[in-house]
């Protein structure tokens, strides 16, 4: 049956085969060896890596028939090291998740740039999507947001469930302005703003964007900025002064920001527009991506990666992503407890709780148990067993009880007790000296009475 | 039993089918009104109406500030009125006002029957309320929040009425400042860059003899069948300038006298926005002249009242005239006539010396020449004043008036505070007292604020009825009306709803002297050291014989002597 499956004439057709006859569990990869004959895989191309957790990989000239299994593998060593790398977890990952904790010179740029923009992991995340409108007489816009959600970006929301829970909002603001004045160029016959000015833009949007009232999670921004009439078009220019084909920036650990040109057709203001919500998510989808984490480094030579899907995710992505996600939580909470502890070593004064007590202990349990399923490679498991521990470690340490006796300071307490004390010491210091002084004259006096 | 029942569902508010809104979601207005002392009264309200049911998960939000849309559906609210007021409304001197608020802060909210546990709700809303408003709500706690039985009846649309699931609390002592008036204007659609809201500067603002502004958000019915409902969200800013402080002893006031702006556009987002100017003492401009000239003239009939108002439209450009700009301007010619006492007053004062025991007495004036009619009195009293309910008193015109519904909650120290609410029957022109003794507690030492502080204050009471009209009030709301006139739903056409607040109340309780530590500490130190010290030298100290000395004369003498060289006395 599988040979069937492999038989097919591309390698997209073979890999959607190959689901239909088994289902790999989560954390595994499954890599087939094809012949160098077979023609499933395109010319030039070693690897195909598939939407779920298959990667095809065609065989070296040096396979011979009734070749030891030992041989075999050694030879294909190194390919399965590059398929393992760009499917499953690098030590490059792992020292991202861990970013914090590992000195800098140890990390790739790479891997630097990529763990700087991603958010950090959290049990729940909120994400908005804003439409700003400078301009409300010259302007009336449309958009479909809700449809453009739930086709788009809900699937992916979805799939990435047992990472965390999302909530989606979207909002329109009128008079929004950007910070910055974009600048006419003559050559291009429209306004650029540049790549340097790009920092300042959010600022005076930020104050209206409403981040999350009612809960305390982090928010991915996204915005959608329509210029006025008079600042149209409007062009994004890098540091090369070329213009970006997407029109759209993100900024790290807060969201991306997309310009969309109208074509001030009509004179009747206000002019009705119909936003294209497809090109627009088309364009926050890949943003969306990067900032929940899910890296997309360029493949080795010889590497084929397959269509991601509906859901805009591979199952081998999301693996990735949640081995790197269980071992930052288990980091932060080791990190927190650890806290705790040294707190306690240093300010002797803090009451400690049975409740706290009993919340450390339980998160320390479920620290261990999510090392454990990591070992074992269950990350559904390791995933849950690390957010619990995040969550109890978190409530242990910021527990507002341990504040109580904190300022008790005690040069408070000396200054009560040393009125009482100090004039009732002074008359019975006196007579124990006049009596150590009385002691050292008796043996003088027994010697001379004896004499 | 079942005639003070059916009182109090009198008093109770039914909705009444709303208007049709053909047009948009957004209604501005502003109306100025001219009082008899010569200060000028302007009430803007802003109305967003949204059809939308906010318990699904996912909200998109056009007109509607998505802070607000989300603290409804986390917290299931139904109604929420909340309003910062800085001053206090003199009733005597300027009339009813649109919307009445209390003096500093005051919040109440009706929760949805789904919600399992209010208290807790109700903390966590207030909290979040205080970080949108920037104001200092997390003092709400349990000792100032109360639940009404009778008085804060739902103004929109629905049956609920277990009052297990409504809270009100009020802070008399919160500051309005600008920090709060910024976040309150962001959350209009236009901001403060278009419409009326661009009328809103702090400097004149506040500069004022009272400013008051308040967010109301409830459940309307979509059209007059009510078959489905929408969610209503109100912001009002009230505000009276006086003749003296702002107006410079003249009687002429304009836009930009008040406001130091003019009106250049209306909001394009808002499908109707009007300036209205209460003309009607002024039927043939012998009063005061009103400039620029309008057509446009509107009947409404409001706080029992039939008035006339000029409007200007501003959704029309030809208001704006040739200098793009609109500034109304009023200018008198003649002096004023008497005011009309207003029908319902009240007041409320603390009476008594010393700092053990003291009365509050509170005043209700019906002014009305031959109707009575009667009034839901609430009074909310913390915890450290401690009431003597069997000391409670009412009485009108020197007779004893007795209350047909008294609802009371006895307090709990540091718990809950006093809430007293009763109904009474008020006889027509005359003045209404109760009085109730109370006693000053003594509370513990780290709940007594900083030394130099006004003392501890007792929020307003909460009169609350249903006053005969003078003119015939309109039930039907199949006609658009004008925003300040569709605030309170009516239900019958001789009586509208009035509620007014009296002042609060400022008490002094009996501080202790915070040196008496240090004071015993040393006393007690020096004590103890003086005594122990005395008695233990007695017990330890050893006799031993000496020579006794010279005499003073002798040893002066000797001194002398061995300066001058000369043998010394023995």
């Amino acid at each position: 049956m599988e040979e069937d499956a492999l038989n097919q004439s591309t390698a997209a057709e073979a890999d959607i085969s190959l689901h239909m006859l088994s289902e790999s569990p989560s954390g595994s990869v499954v890599i087939y060896v094809v012949p160098e004959s077979s023609t499933v895989l395109p010319e030039g191309v070693s690897v195909y890596v598939g939407q779920r957790r298959t990667a095809l990989l065609r065989a070296g000239g040096q396979m011979r028939v009734a070749v030891a299994l030992k041989e075999v593998l050694a030879s294909l060593e190194t390919w399965i090291k590059q398929v393992l790398q760009v499917m499953s977890f690098s030590h490059g990952d792992i020292t991202a998740a861990l970013s914090d904790r590992v000195r800098p010179g140890d990390r790739s740029r790479e891997g630097l740039a990529d763990s700087m923009r991603a958010f950090k992991s959290s049990p729940g995340y909120e994400i908005t999507f804003s439409l700003l409108n400078p301009d409300p007489t010259s302007h009336l816009l449309h958009w479909d947001v809700e449809a453009a959600i739930s086709s788009y970006i809900q699937p992916l929301l979805s799939k990435m469930a047992p990472v965390a829970n999302f909530s989606i909002d979207s909002q329109i603001l009128y008079y929004a302005v950007l910070g910055v004045n974009p600048r006419y160029d003559p050559t291009l016959n429209a306004y650029t703003l540049n790549a340097d000015s790009l920092s300042h833009v959010i600022n005076p949007v930020e104050a209206r964007l409403g981040s999350s009232a009612a809960s305390s999670n982090p928010v991915l921004n996204f915005l959608l900025y329509v210029p006025d009439s008079r600042h149209s078009p409007l062009h994004i220019t890098d540091h090369r002064r070329h213009t970006v084909p997407s029109n759209a920036f993100s900024s790290p650990r807060w969201g991306g920001i997309m310009v969309y040109n109208v074509n001030a057709s009509g004179t009747e203001l206000p002019v009705d527009v119909h936003i294209d919500m497809r090109r627009v998510m088309g364009v926050f989808l890949p943003q969306l991506r990067l900032m929940l984490g899910v890296q997309s480094a360029a493949p080795p030579p010889g590497f084929l990666i397959g269509p991601c899907g509906n859901a805009g995710l591979a199952d081998w992505e999301l693996d990735r992503l949640m081995w790197t996600r269980s071992v930052e939580n288990v980091a932060t909470a080791t990190t927190t407890i650890t806290s705790l502890a040294q707190l306690l070593d240093q300010i002797g004064n803090i009451v400690i709780n049975d409740n706290i007590a009993e919340q450390v202990s339980s998160a320390v349990a479920s620290l261990q148990l999510a090392v454990g399923q990591l070992e074992v490679g269950n990350l559904g498991l390791a995933m849950q067993y690390s957010k619990e521990a995040i969550l109890q470690s978190e409530r242990a340490f910021f527990d507002p009880s341990l504040l109580h006796l904190l300022y008790f300071p005690d040069d408070q307490k000396f200054a009560i007790y040393i009125p009482l004390f100090l004039p009732m010491c002074v008359p019975i210091l006196l007579s124990l000296l006049k009596m150590a002084s009385e002691v050292r004259q008796r043996p003088g006096q027994g010697q001379a009475k004896k004499d | 039993m079942a005639a003070f029942r059916s009182n109090i569902f009198m008093l109770a508010f039914f909705l009444c089918g709303f208007s049709v809104f053909v047009t948009g979601d957004f209604q501005e207005e502003l109306v100025i009104k001219p009082l008899h002392s010569g200060d000028i009264y302007a009430s803007f309200q802003f109305r967003t109406q949204w059809d939308t049911d906010f318990l699904l998960g996912i909200s998109h939000y056009r007109l509607f500030p998505k802070s607000l849309g989300q603290v409804i559906s986390k917290f299931s609210v139904r109604e929420l009125h909340i309003s910062f007021t800085q001053g206090y409304w003199r009733t005597m001197q300027w009339g009813q006002p649109f919307l009445p608020s209390p003096p500093g802060a005051e919040l109440w909210v009706w929760f949805q029957d789904t919600v399992t546990d209010v208290d807790l709700a109700w903390k966590e809303l207030t909290n979040v309320l205080s970080g949108i408003f920037c104001a200092s709500l997390n003092f709400i706690d349990s000792t100032n929040t109360v639940q009404p039985s009778a008085s804060f009846k739902p103004l929109g649309v629905g049956n609920v009425t277990d009052q297990r699931f409504l809270r009100y609390a009020v802070l008399p002592r919160e500051i309005v400042c600008t920090e709060n008036l910024t976040p309150w204007k962001k959350l209009l659609p236009c901001g403060s860059k278009a419409g009326l809201a661009v009328l809103m500067k702090s400097e004149k603002l506040f500069h004022s003899s009272f400013h008051s502004q308040a967010l109301h958000i409830r459940p309307v019915c979509k059209d007059w069948q009510c078959k489905s409902t929408s969610w209503e969200l109100r912001q009002t800013l009230n505000v009276v300038f006086d003749l003296h402080t702002s107006g410079q002893g003249k009687r002429e006031w304009s836009l930009f006298k008040m406001f130091s702006r003019t009106l250049t556009e209306a909001c394009p987002l808002a499908s109707s926005s009007k300036v209205y100017v209460d003309i009607t003492d002024n039927p043939q401009g012998e009063l005061f002249e009103l400039s620029p000239a309008t057509p446009l003239v509107s009947q409404a009939v409001v706080l029992g009242d039939g008035r006339t108002y000029s409007v200007y439209d501003l959704t029309d450009h030809a208001t704006f005239g040739q200098t793009h700009s609109l500034n109304v301007l009023l200018r008198w010619r003649a002096a004023e006539r008497e005011m009309l006492r207003p029908l319902l007053h009240g007041e409320r004062y603390v009476a008594g010396y010393g700092l053990q025991t003291g009365e509050i007495h509170t005043l209700v004036y019906n002014n009305h020449p031959y109707r009575a009619f009667p009034v839901l009195l609430l009074d909310t009293v913390p915890w450290y004043l401690r009431l003597y309910i069997h000391t409670l008193t009412v009485t009108s015109k020197g007779r004893d008036n007795k209350p047909s519904y008294i609802h009371y909650q006895p307090s709990k120290d540091r718990l809950q505070p006093h809430l007293l609410e009763m109904l009474i029957q008020l006889p027509p022109n005359s003045v209404t007292e109760v009085t109730v003794q109370f006693e000053r507690a003594l509370l513990k030492w780290t709940e007594y604020t900083p030394d130099p502080n006004h003392g501890f204050y007792v929020g307003s009471s909460v009169i609350s009825a249903l006053v005969p009209s003078v003119v015939a009030m309109d039930t039907n709301n199949t006609q658009e009306r004008p925003l300040f006139s569709s605030f309170f739903p009516c239900k019958e056409e001789s009586t509208y709803f009035m509620r007014i607040y009296t002042e609060p109340l400022l008490v002094n309780l009996p501080t202790p002297d915070f040196s008496m530590p240090y004071n015993v500490i040393c006393l007690t130190c020096t004590v103890v050291a003086v005594g122990y010290g005395s008695l233990y030298n007695l017990l330890t100290r050893t006799f031993q014989v000496e020579e006794p000395s010279q005499g003073l004369a002798k040893r002066l003498a000797n001194i002398i002597r061995r300066l001058r060289g000369v043998p010394l006395l023995t």
